[in-house]
């Protein structure tokens, strides 16, 4: 068995988002880029627990980006994917990216392709869908638990208001959550390894864009916290009331 | 070419998330001068009459037991009945089956999908400009929709729901499904003690390290009563199992947006705040004054919780039994 893995490259939660070209693109400059969480603790480490286990012959990182995300593609390749694919394209939306994704499995066929639950950067929790809905293959989300018999995926996944155990034929993509595998450190060996590790550049090949960002702002932040002695609470309970009206 | 909204039923009611997405989508149909339908699965006619209230004039009803919350079946049910409706612009609410419906229906159809939308589209012609967060809630962006066909998922509380005097008219809608190819093997109901869902409640009392023990959670289940809130937790609590893991909000656990988010005991790392800075008032209550929490609160107060939050829930009764 044949794992994808889709990696994105983001900034690092701490960072502070800043914008650039009058309000329209992410502000990369002196940013921390890191793979998105989700992908790397839960789909990756997941995908090379199965193959440690003997379940998988290969683990395959993609990433959709530009050559500025080699760093992010080596840190994934160094926790131990055995090699890594770049589809060199910048894409405008999840459709865009889920659909290099799409194609480039169709071409080379895996029988599970795993996505973290979401990016941390456009939150929008689809590429998953959009590569089953693309390949017409069977899609289980918020995945907490994966594991693999023959033909067949089993997994515990979070539904609205509990969690249910599914079973499925592969092939399958699974949007992956925590619970599913922990966070790896890639050790010295893992880092040298990586330097020479296959990461094969393809070209981007895509339709028009369903959708585009016009302009980004920032949130406004809370810009005061208003200090309420804890003899006082009577006033805490009438602010809640009538100034921020939530209760 | 209604605006046709997936609608959901749970617990025996209309979800408020799809009660949002009815009065969304009428805002919209005001807009392009077109009505709202919506489609559902296994509503009963009081179902009906509440998504009527919304703003729904139609409703489609879907009858099968199978449909569940498989994603697959899902965008199959609304596909069919955008085809059959010429809906041109459909929505769902980004809760957890949004999420993996939205996106496989937007491949089906290649409509541009917003997902997480924050605000009403601005409509232009055949563009639609619809806003997100982006960035886990630190900025929001404007999403031109350039396709035909347009699906956009709400974020759920982005608007209180509005009920009128409106009636919707039901017809029986028959899909053909295929089969799915997940077999459900089992299902385990998360014990929420009859309070409401965490992505759905709109009052949430939340607890971290600063309690010292599963023992001590008493005084937030009380203040939590009081209010008529739904408890959570951070995530090292949800990590030591003091809490459930459902009630881990936060960036690896649940993102919420309550009306009012109570931090009792959370310094407020960047991980957590990820997940709870959509909330609209947030009151953070640590023994720390230093507690970087304070910098993203509306309302703190310093001070021992242990003797803080029975206080407040004291001060909740006697409000309470005032407003009464």
């Amino acid at each position: 068995m044949k794992i994808l893995v889709a990696i994105s490259n983001v900034p690092d939660t701490t960072t502070k988002i800043q914008f650039t070209d009058g309000d329209t693109k992410f502000n990369s400059a002196g940013v921390t880029m890191v793979i998105n969480p989700y992908d790397e603790w839960y789909a990756l480490v997941r995908a090379l627990e199965l193959k440690e286990a003997n379940l998988a012959e290969k683990v395959t990182l993609i990433h959709v980006g530009l050559a500025d995300s080699e760093a992010t593609i080596r840190k994934g390749l160094s926790l131990g994917a055995d090699d890594a694919v770049r589809v060199n394209a910048e894409g405008p939306d999840a459709f865009f990216v889920a659909e290099q994704i799409a194609n480039y499995a169709k071409a080379n066929g895996y029988e599970l392709i795993l996505v973290g639950k979401e990016t941390i950067n456009y939150n929008g929790s689809s590429v998953g869908a959009i590569i089953a809905g693309l390949l017409d293959l069977p899609f289980i989300s918020l995945a907490t638990k994966l594991d693999i018999a023959g033909n067949k995926a089993t997994v515990e996944h979070d539904v609205d208001g509990g969690v249910q155990v599914v079973e499925c034929d592969l092939p399958v993509v699974i949007s992956c959550a925590k619970g599913m595998a922990e966070q790896r450190i890639p050790n010295m060996r893992g880092i040298m390894a990586a330097r020479t590790k296959p990461l094969t550049v393809v070209e981007g090949n895509g339709s028009a864009p369903l959708t585009t960002v016009k302009a980004y702002a920032l949130n406004p932040g809370r810009t005061t916290c208003k200090m309420i002695s804890e003899d006082n609470l009577d006033e805490l309970v009438n602010l809640l009331h009538t100034e921020a009206k939530v209760i | 070419m209604s605006v046709l909204v997936y609608a959901e039923i749970g617990k025996g009611r209309v979800k408020k998330s799809s009660l949002e997405c009815v009065n969304y989508a009428s805002k919209i149909a005001q807009q392009t001068g077109s009505t709202v339908t919506a489609v559902v699965v296994n509503a009963d006619d009081a179902q009906v009459a509440e998504l009527g209230k919304a703003g729904a004039t139609k409703v489609l009803r879907v009858k099968n037991d199978k449909i569940g919350s498989d994603s697959f079946l899902i965008s199959a049910v609304v596909e069919q009945a955008a085809k059959a409706e010429g809906s041109k612009v459909i929505i769902f609410a980004f809760d957890i089956v949004g999420k993996a419906s939205a996106p496989r229906l937007s491949a089906k159809l290649k409509a541009g999908l917003v997902a997480g939308a924050i605000d009403y589209p601005v409509i232009n012609g055949n563009t639609f400009e619809v806003k997100k967060n982006v960035f886990s809630g630190k900025a929001n962006a404007t999403y031109v929709i350039n396709s035909d066909i347009k699906i956009i998922s709400l974020l759920p509380n982005s608007f209180p729901v509005q009920l009128g005097s409106g009636t919707a008219t039901a017809t029986d809608f028959n899909v053909e499904l295929p089969a799915s190819r997940i077999t459900i093997k089992e299902t385990r109901s998360n014990s929420s003690g009859g309070m409401i869902p965490l992505p759905e409640a709109e009052l949430v009392v939340s607890a971290g390290r600063g309690l010292k023990g599963p023992e001590n959670w008493k005084i937030v289940e009380d203040l939590a009563a009081t209010l008529g809130a739904t408890t959570a937790c951070s995530r090292p609590v949800a990590d030591m199992h003091w809490r459930p893991h459902h009630e881990h909000v936060g960036q690896t656990g649940v993102a919420i947006r309550p009306n009012l988010y109570i931090a009792i005991g959370i310094s407020g790392a960047i991980q957590h705040l990820a997940g709870v800075n959509g909330s609209k008032t947030i009151v953070v209550i640590n023994n720390d004054k230093e507690a970087p929490f304070f910098k993203s609160a509306d309302y703190g107060v310093v001070g021992d919780a242990f003797s803080i939050v029975p206080k407040l829930t004291e001060a909740i009764k006697k409000f309470k039994a005032h407003q009464n």
